[in-house]
């Protein structure tokens, strides 16, 4: 047997998109990152020299800042050993038609052309380094909503590219955002014009398929005032017994009166490190969403932020995570209000099985002069077994008096009780478990669009017969 | 098969955390009987249900349990469901986030076979059945036990019943928390699915429950032990005269 089909067979064979494809690729850069490689890879795409600039500054901020001491266990990755860009196609195809076979396959068996067809007003779709396929409804486009992938919007783009890129995760914010900085590759560009609504999702879809991959998109999102956009990722990888990195920064900006919803649901593998920086700023009376779930990866850190920049602005993130075997979610929220009259609502549901691990790492930051500020966070742990564990580390920052701020933690464990009246009424062991499990992601499964809610509680399903009996 | 009772309980011993409870049940209950179960707080009724219906805490110690013949000692909860044995909690718990109608689906596919509940025609049952028990219709939408006051979670453990169809129930108290009118409406729900196949097993401390679902035999269970059955006229004895006597007569040995 391979190493790969051993450990496929290991995790109990839960997680269906454990599949890779052979390589033929167009370009693949060796293991290790260096200047050359930086240099190379922005020669390829063409890149005007100012974003060179900032590529080449942030490698040196990546490797004079020391790794984070907090969250998750981050010694054993290797940076040396990762392949940080990979070509899979000459281009973008705005025509699955035109996308490599074997991709197109991949993205296939992932549902994403028939998700396509069936609800999405856009769709991106990112294999390795490079997004292979992209496309928005006509009617938008006539609009003049842009959704490109984000080499193409700094070729088309470049004025508002230079003018918001970093501006609101600068190259210095953290480790992993100076190196996603350096070597940044596809991700999504979003802008929505003054007053239009996207009432249908936008999609974007990230594959790793390489071992040893490393996938560094970036993705710059703006609604001008009084729009609306939302927008849905999905992830996946194949089960290596080798490690991968994925490391995104996600830049929202929100204006007057705009509102941006950003769903995801993460499913990767458990030999990803998934440390991704998502940040958003709120302008007046602007609302942004994060709805964020984690399932998978061997460790998650994550904690989108809203900045809530000016008055009446709003900001939610409601997450859900969870870790099995040998997994740590370690995830959370950031709200910063900045302004007065804001209000900010953070829920986070997490559940751990088997030995996994979840933490919830929160701040709630008032500036000094910000009145009037309401914020509520709420985070919830389920254990599933005497093996499992939850932590939580919330941290307030309030420099004003005038502010309403509740703070709820609670963790439990399946109870007997509720497995018993379940199992009473005829339902298996793993079924009541999985219906417990739903019954306590529902306020999040809620707000996914039908779709994704029908997928994610299969997924939860699986999980759930992944291990016991 | 068909000839032997439904349920068969021979010198029943149960252990809870390691402490005693029931003492050696015998009990025989054959289709088409109703019994009532009495007893004080305490006694051990809710063990007895409890552990028909196969809670991992209660461990029987000594003893057999017979379901139509067949040794349940060994069963899992939801085995036992499929079997036909249906147990309406004297506290029914809350599941946050699952809603009544989900879980009721999911309840009447394990029992019946998914294959034969189709989602149009189980909506019309489950809307039939709510409005019988005089449950309002929203309550499909709530999460199951979720908030709902004692007397609604009693009839939404009777409207179980009535859906799965057990061929024996345990009513575990349904009656307490109903007001007058509920009980009405609960206990003829009751008298209407109760049919010459089903053998029910009443836990009450009332009387009154008994006026609307007559039993036709009353057990009176002290520490731990059947202490003496009769017909329904028992039950009106001991609403006269309490448990005291029936409690010194047998006291717990020491020691026990
Ligand atoms: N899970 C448990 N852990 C500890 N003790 C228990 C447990 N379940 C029952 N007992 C004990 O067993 C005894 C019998 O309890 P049980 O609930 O069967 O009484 P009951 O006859 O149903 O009483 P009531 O009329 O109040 O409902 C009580 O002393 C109770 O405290
Ligand atoms: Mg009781």
């Amino acid at each position: 047997m391979s190493s790969d089909a051993a450990t496929l067979q290991e995790i109990g064979n839960d997680y269906k998109y454990g599949f890779h494809d052979a390589e033929d690729y167009v370009f693949k850069s060796g293991k290790g990152l260096t200047r050359e490689l930086v240099l190379e890879m922005s020669r390829m795409k063409g890149e005007p020299q100012w974003m060179l600039d900032i590529r080449l500054h942030a490698l040196e901020v990546f490797h004079s800042k020391p790794l984070p001491e907090w969250g998750g266990e981050l010694r054993e990755i290797d940076f040396e050993n990762i392949h940080y860009y990979v070509r899979p196609s000459e281009k973008s195809e705005k025509n699955w038609d035109d996308v490599p076979e074997y991709i197109k396959n991949t993205f296939d068996k992932l549902g994403i052309p028939e998700a396509e067809r069936k609800f999405l007003a856009g769709v991106s779709a990112q294999y390795e380094s490079e997004v292979v396929y992209h496309s928005i409804r006509e009617d938008l486009e006539k609009e003049g909503v842009i959704f490109l992938d984000m080499d193409s919007a700094l070729r088309e783009f470049p004025d508002i590219v230079r003018k918001y890129f970093g501006t609101v995760i600068p190259t210095e914010d953290n480790k992993f955002a100076a190196l996603n900085t350096a070597v940044w590759s596809g991700g999504s560009f979003i802008l929505v014009p003054r007053g239009v609504r996207v009432e249908i999702p936008l999609q974007a879809y990230f594959r790793i398929n390489a071992q040893n991959m490393g996938q560094f998109e970036r993705t710059l999102i703006i609604t001008e005032p009084g729009s609306y956009v939302h927008y849905i990722e999905g992830c996946t990888a194949p089960i290596y017994s080798s490690d991968s990195l994925h490391s995104a920064v996600v830049e929202l900006i929100a204006m007057e009166g705009s509102t941006i919803r950003y769903t995801t649901i993460q499913n990767w593998s458990s030999n990803v490190y998934n440390l991704v920086t998502k940040r958003a700023q709120a302008f007046k009376n602007a609302t942004v969403e994060w709805v964020d779930g984690n399932l998978g990866s061997k460790l998650t850190m994550k904690y989108p932020a809203v900045y809530l920049m000016e008055e009446g602005a709003r900001g939610e993130v409601l997450s859900i995570a969870y870790a099995g075997k040998g997994q740590h979610q370690d995830a959370g929220a950031k709200m910063v209000h900045v302004a007065p009259n804001t209000a900010s609502t953070v829920l986070s549901k997490s559940i751990s099985k088997d030995g996994g691990r979840t933490s919830y790492r929160g701040l709630v930051k008032v500036y000094p002069g910000a009145h009037d500020i309401k914020c509520n966070v709420r985070c919830d742990a389920l254990l599933l077994d005497e093996d499992s564990r939850s932590d939580t580390y919330p941290s307030m920052e309030i420099d004003n008096k005038d502010v309403q701020i509740g703070h709820e933690a609670t963790v439990s464990k399946v109870g007997d009780e509720q497995l018993f009246y379940l199992m009473s009424r005829g339902l298996s062991e793993n079924d009541a478990i999985a219906m417990i499990v739903n019954g306590f992601f529902e306020p999040f499964i809620k707000e996914l669009p039908l779709e994704y809610a029908v997928e994610l509680n299969r997924l939860i399903q699986l999980e759930m017969e992944g291990s016991i009996g | 098969m068909s000839d032997a009772p439904l349920l068969q309980l021979e010198d029943l011993h149960v252990q809870v955390e390691g402490k005693e409870i029931l003492r050696g049940v015998n009990l025989t209950v054959r289709k088409g009987e109703i019994h009532a179960l009495m007893g004080p707080n305490g006694s051990g009724k809710s063990t007895l249900s409890n552990t028909i219906m196969g809670h991992p805490n209660y461990e029987v110690t000594k003893g057999r349990i017979l379901f139509e013949g067949e040794e349940l000692v060994e069963l899992e909860p939801d085995e036992r469901a499929k079997l036909g044995i249906f147990l309406a909690f004297q506290y029914p718990t809350s599941i946050p986030g699952v809603t009544l109608a989900n879980f009721l689906q999911a309840s009447l596919k394990a029992i019946r076979g998914a294959e034969n509940v189709k989602p149009l025609e189980f909506r019309k049952e489950l809307l039939g059945r709510m409005k019988e028990l005089g449950i309002n219709q929203e309550f499909a939408k709530r999460y199951v036990n979720e908030g709902f006051s004692g007397g609604e979670k009693k009839r939404c453990e009777i409207l179980q019943m009535a859906l799965l169809n057990p061929k024996l129930s345990l009513l575990d108290e349904t009656d307490s928390g109903l007001d007058i009118d509920a009980l009405r409406i609960v206990a003829d729900g009751v008298n209407q699915l109760i049919n010459p196949e089903m053998g029910v097993l009443v836990i009450t401390h009332y009387q009154r429950l008994l006026n609307h679902i007559k039993p036709h035999f009353v057990h009176v269970l002290v520490n731990g032990k059947l202490v003496q059955s009769g017909g329904p006229e028992l039950a009106l004895t001991l609403e006269e005269r309490g448990y005291d006597e029936l409690l010194q007569a047998h006291a717990v040995p020491a020691g026990a």
